[in-house]
């Protein structure tokens, strides 16, 4: 087995091409998902959006959804609110059920 | 390596129609996909539905996998017959990357892919740390299986171990880029990137929400009722909190920058939960009594009736 060692970079914030790279998806599939408020870059000088780090776990998610079970960026927008109302929900649940 | 029956797995027949098979692999995915499910081996049936699918949505693949016949009897290990890949063509057209397929498929389809030229393909990994972990910055090694080209292009999997500088005050979601540690490469060409995703181990204390970070905090009834100074645990060590006179349970304290590090540093905010003694000895019990005589006090008042 091969050990290696690297200095890790926490990725702090990203362009729309790093973006794309990221989650193996084109431009036009991005900006469908800032159309919908999946994703909410900031716009930089230059008018370049850019988009912070934790964007990349939610556009990677909304990648897979929409590979996966073909939902398009705006049912994608619904699924994910849901699910985070759900993780909410089951994160007060457990905090419950542990009394 | 063993047969994978495709059908049985997507649960359609040998001859069901592309439209059947399209269908059955939804309905499995939205059950099993790991973004949705919360079953803890829904990520190991999801792949199995999903190189099902990869092969039987393509008709290609889906004749080459039917020529192979039926899974040998008595489940001994798998073997392709000599030569069997001729006339099919499945260089370049793999399916997306960043997923593991078994053996079986690997083996079938997979033998001799052409990767494309110049940079290798980034690879996506998770990794999951302990809160702590992100409150000091930890040092940890990761186990990953990845695909190696060798230089007559034939791809292997092997087990790499990486070791990974997690920096103080990473975040729930963030990556952490590994520059040069991703997908092969021929010689030529520099390798991609390795990304982790990092989340974070489930805490029996601590529950943390971006870069604040909240908990249950158990107090005393009398220090509900008289305020006061207690200690409460923090990731970073103890700390003294004020408690309130007439503290209620659910009441929400807030230490300030007290949560993840970093820029702006989150916040710890602790949910009072008044919690009674229980009363074994009679000293307690006539201390009870006592207090029940003394304190006249209704906590149903508001229930009305």
């Amino acid at each position: 087995m091969k050990k290696t060692t690297t200095r890790p970079g926490v990725v702090e914030a990203l362009s729309l091409e790093d973006l794309c790279r990221f989650c193996q998806a084109d431009e036009a599939w991005v900006i469908e998902l800032v159309d919908e408020g999946v994703l909410e870059p900031v716009v930089g000088p230059g008018r370049h959006l850019r988009f912070e780090g934790v964007a990349i776990s939610r556009a990677k998610r909304a990648r897979r959804l929409n590979r996966d079970l073909g939902i398009n960026a705006a049912g994608i927008a619904m699924v994910l609110d849901l699910l985070d109302e759900r993780e909410a929900i089951m994160r007060r649940l457990a905090r419950y059920e542990s009394d | 390596m063993d047969f994978k029956d495709y059908y049985q797995t997507l649960g359609v027949s040998r001859d069901a129609s592309e439209e059947d098979i399209r269908k059955a692999y939804r309905k499995l995915a939205r059950k099993y996909h790991p973004d949705i499910a919360s079953e803890a081996d829904a990520e190991t049936r999801f792949k199995e539905v999903n190189e099902a699918h990869e092969v039987l949505k393509d008709p290609e693949r889906r004749r080459a996998y039917d020529e192979l016949g039926q899974a040998p009897p008595g489940g001994r290990g798998y073997q392709p017959p000599p030569g069997w890949e001729g006339g099919f063509d499945f260089a370049g057209a793999g399916p997306d990357s960043g997923e593991t397929y078994s053996d079986f498929f690997e083996t079938l389809f997979r033998r001799g892919a052409a990767f494309g030229d110049g940079r290798g393909q980034d690879s996506h990994a998770r990794i999951t740390i302990d809160i702590e972990d992100a409150y000091r910055g930890a040092k940890r090694v990761l186990s990953l299986r990845m695909p190696v080209v060798d230089r007559h292009g034939n791809v292997t999997v092997a087990d790499r171990n990486i070791s990974v500088t997690i920096p103080k005050g990473i975040r729930e979601g963030q990556h952490i880029r590994l520059a040069g540690q991703g997908g092969p490469t021929f010689e030529a060409g520099s390798a991609g990137d390795l990304f982790l995703e990092v989340s974070f181990a489930p805490h029996p204390v601590y529950r943390v929400h971006g870069a604040d970070l909240y908990l249950d905090l158990p107090i005393a009834p009398w220090e509900a009722a008289l305020g006061g100074k207690v200690v409460m645990p923090t990731p970073d060590g103890k700390v003294e909190l004020r408690i309130p006179n007439n503290a209620r349970t659910g009441q929400k304290l807030r230490l300030k920058g007290k949560g993840l590090p970093g820029r702006t540093p989150g916040d710890i905010f602790a949910t009072l939960k008044i919690v009674n003694p229980k009363v074994s000895t009679d000293e307690a019990r006539a201390f009870f009594e006592e207090m029940a005589k003394k304190m006249p006090f209704d906590p149903r008042t508001e229930l009305g009736g």
